[in-house]
């Protein structure tokens, strides 16, 4: 049993996994970073 | 077959060719969800208003029986990672993950129950009690199967999934918000219906966690890798029973390491808007002072995830040094930035103090990965986690009682948090010296060898 992953398959489920995750979380950080720049403003 | 046989250990453990990369999307799958806690505030003040709709009205409720939701949910976090611990970590991750799917969005629809017959002990149960016992088992869950996978990161990996945990609340505050709108009418504020589509996203959600999880077969190891020929000092190779570590002085110190520098960030974390308006007046203005907050929440995540990760670099106790060093410093010089009328340093020194914060909490497992084994770091991590229970508590009575007693004094509120910061930096001194004094676990309290591979064996 290894890291790398031989198949594609293997590789769309990564995306398909990270994806899930980090879609809503980078939706969170722009959201709060748009928030944010009113300090400067 | 028993009916929910697919959540078993052993139906768990991962075939040839996986990926442990899939593990940290897992996990963040929890996490992600379980850190709504730290944005459930953005309810407190719409229901104040449940009856009276634009204005408070006799019956509805008032903000401070509200804020015993959250302090409930927290305590009860505490509370269940300690008490389930050991379930958790020998009844295998996905079991975890969805009797904390189960708990948290089961809290979600209790608490739409009680808002919808107006009775705030059906929330205190729900959101409270119910919901607070998924945080903890959903905070613990990933921890110790992350370990295992990526036994040359530990810091990394756990970093990313408790990184999850400060990203939670900044996608469950703009969201919650728009649900709110959405489901509101000029008669009506729709924290009931958010409630319930917030308990059943987040429960669906978790279940994609719980479905993807696997456990390292019992001989895995990264290809390439193989444990250090010589270990670095403070790193076992042995294990300790969960509540033989209670009796080590390692565990203790640990618990003020973390106490103490959860104290410091989590009194000011709470203070951060007002105390930049009132320590800046006419410079912070309140939409300015919000964007701070959002600053502060962007950099306890990331400090989340590179913190934890530099400690795989530079050693965990070399990591809580630099907290506690740097910690007090920029705690000494915060007044400073007053006196100076120095917006800008005084943003970055919280910035930098905040992220340390979170730091904290994410270097934790790896620590006691390091000083207990990975066995059962796991439930360990759940017993310390209490320091962060009793952590939410002096840090905001701190702050607060400091600030009233200066001002009560004749102190400008300009000033009235000098004295807090220097508190705070003597709190990151005692912690200093917490962490001075870790040492490497004496052996008498490691498992014996057979028996930990019997009990690894047995639960696997």
């Amino acid at each position: 049993m290894s890291s790398p992953n031989p198949t594609g398959t293997r590789t769309l489920q990564l995306i398909l996994a990270w994806s899930f995750v980090g879609i809503p979380l980078l939706w969170g950080v722009l959201q709060t970073l748009r928030n944010a720049l009113k300090l400067f403003q | 077959m028993r009916p929910l046989s697919f959540l078993d250990r052993e139906r768990t453990v991962a075939g040839p060719g996986f990926s442990r990369w899939m593990v940290p999307p897992a996990a963040l799958c929890v996490h992600l969800c379980i850190g709504q806690a730290y944005a459930f505030s953005v309810f407190n003040l719409p229901m104040t208003r449940l009856i009276g709709i634009s204005d408070s009205a006799p019956g509805d409720w008032k903000l401070q029986d509200l804020g015993w939701i959250f302090s409930l949910a927290i305590f009860f976090l505490g509370v269940s990672a300690a008490v389930f611990g050991r379930w958790v970590e020998e009844g295998g991750p996905r079991r975890a993950m969805f009797t904390a799917a189960l708990c948290f969005g089961g809290g979600f629809l209790i608490s739409a129950a009680g808002v919808y017959v107006h009775n705030i002990w059906v929330i205190y149960l729900g959101y409270g009690v119910l919901g607070g016992i998924g945080l903890g088992v959903g905070y613990i869950s990933p921890v110790s199967t992350l370990i295992k996978w990526f036994p040359d990161r530990p810091g990394m990996a756990t970093g990313m999934a408790i990184m999850g945990f400060g990203g939670g609340a900044l996608i469950a505050s703009p969201l919650s918000v728009w649900l709110m709108a959405r489901f509101s009418t000029g008669s009506h504020i729709g924290v009931a219906e958010t409630f319930i589509i917030l308990g059943v996203v987040y429960f669906l959600f978790m279940m994609v966690g719980a479905v993807i999880v696997r456990v390292p077969a019992p001989d895995w190891q990264p290809a390439g890798w193989s444990p250090p020929a010589r270990p670095r000092k403070l790193v076992t190779s042995a294990n300790v029973y969960v509540y033989e570590a209670l009796r080590t002085p390692q565990f203790w110190l640990i618990w003020w390491v973390l106490c103490l520098n959860v104290t410091a960030g989590i009194g000011v974390l709470g203070q951060a808007s007002a105390m930049s308006q009132e320590m800046f007046p006419g410079k912070v203005s309140v939409v300015a002072a919000a964007g701070f907050v959002g600053l502060m929440s962007l950099f306890n995540m990331a400090g989340r995830f590179l913190w934890a990760s530099a400690s795989d670099l530079f050693g965990r106790k070399n990591t809580y040094f630099c907290f506690f060093i740097l910690g007090t410093i920029l705690y000494a010089l915060v007044p400073n930035t007053g006196r100076l009328g120095s917006v800008g340093l005084f943003v970055l020194f919280f910035l930098v103090i905040i992220s340390m914060y979170g730091g904290g909490f994410s270097t934790l497992p790896a620590y006691l990965r390091d000083m207990f084994g990975t066995r059962y770091v796991g439930a360990i991590h759940g017993l310390l986690l209490t320091a962060w229970s009793a952590a939410g508590v002096f840090g905001p009575v701190l702050v607060n009682y400091i600030r009233a007693y200066e001002i009560a004094r004749g102190v400008p509120k300009a000033d009235a948090y000098n004295v807090t910061m220097y508190v705070m930096a003597a709190l990151l001194v005692v912690g200093f010296f917490c962490n001075l004094f870790i040492s490497p676990v004496h052996e008498r309290h490691h498992m014996p060898a057979v028996q930990g591979e019997t009990a690894r064996l047995a639960a696997q």
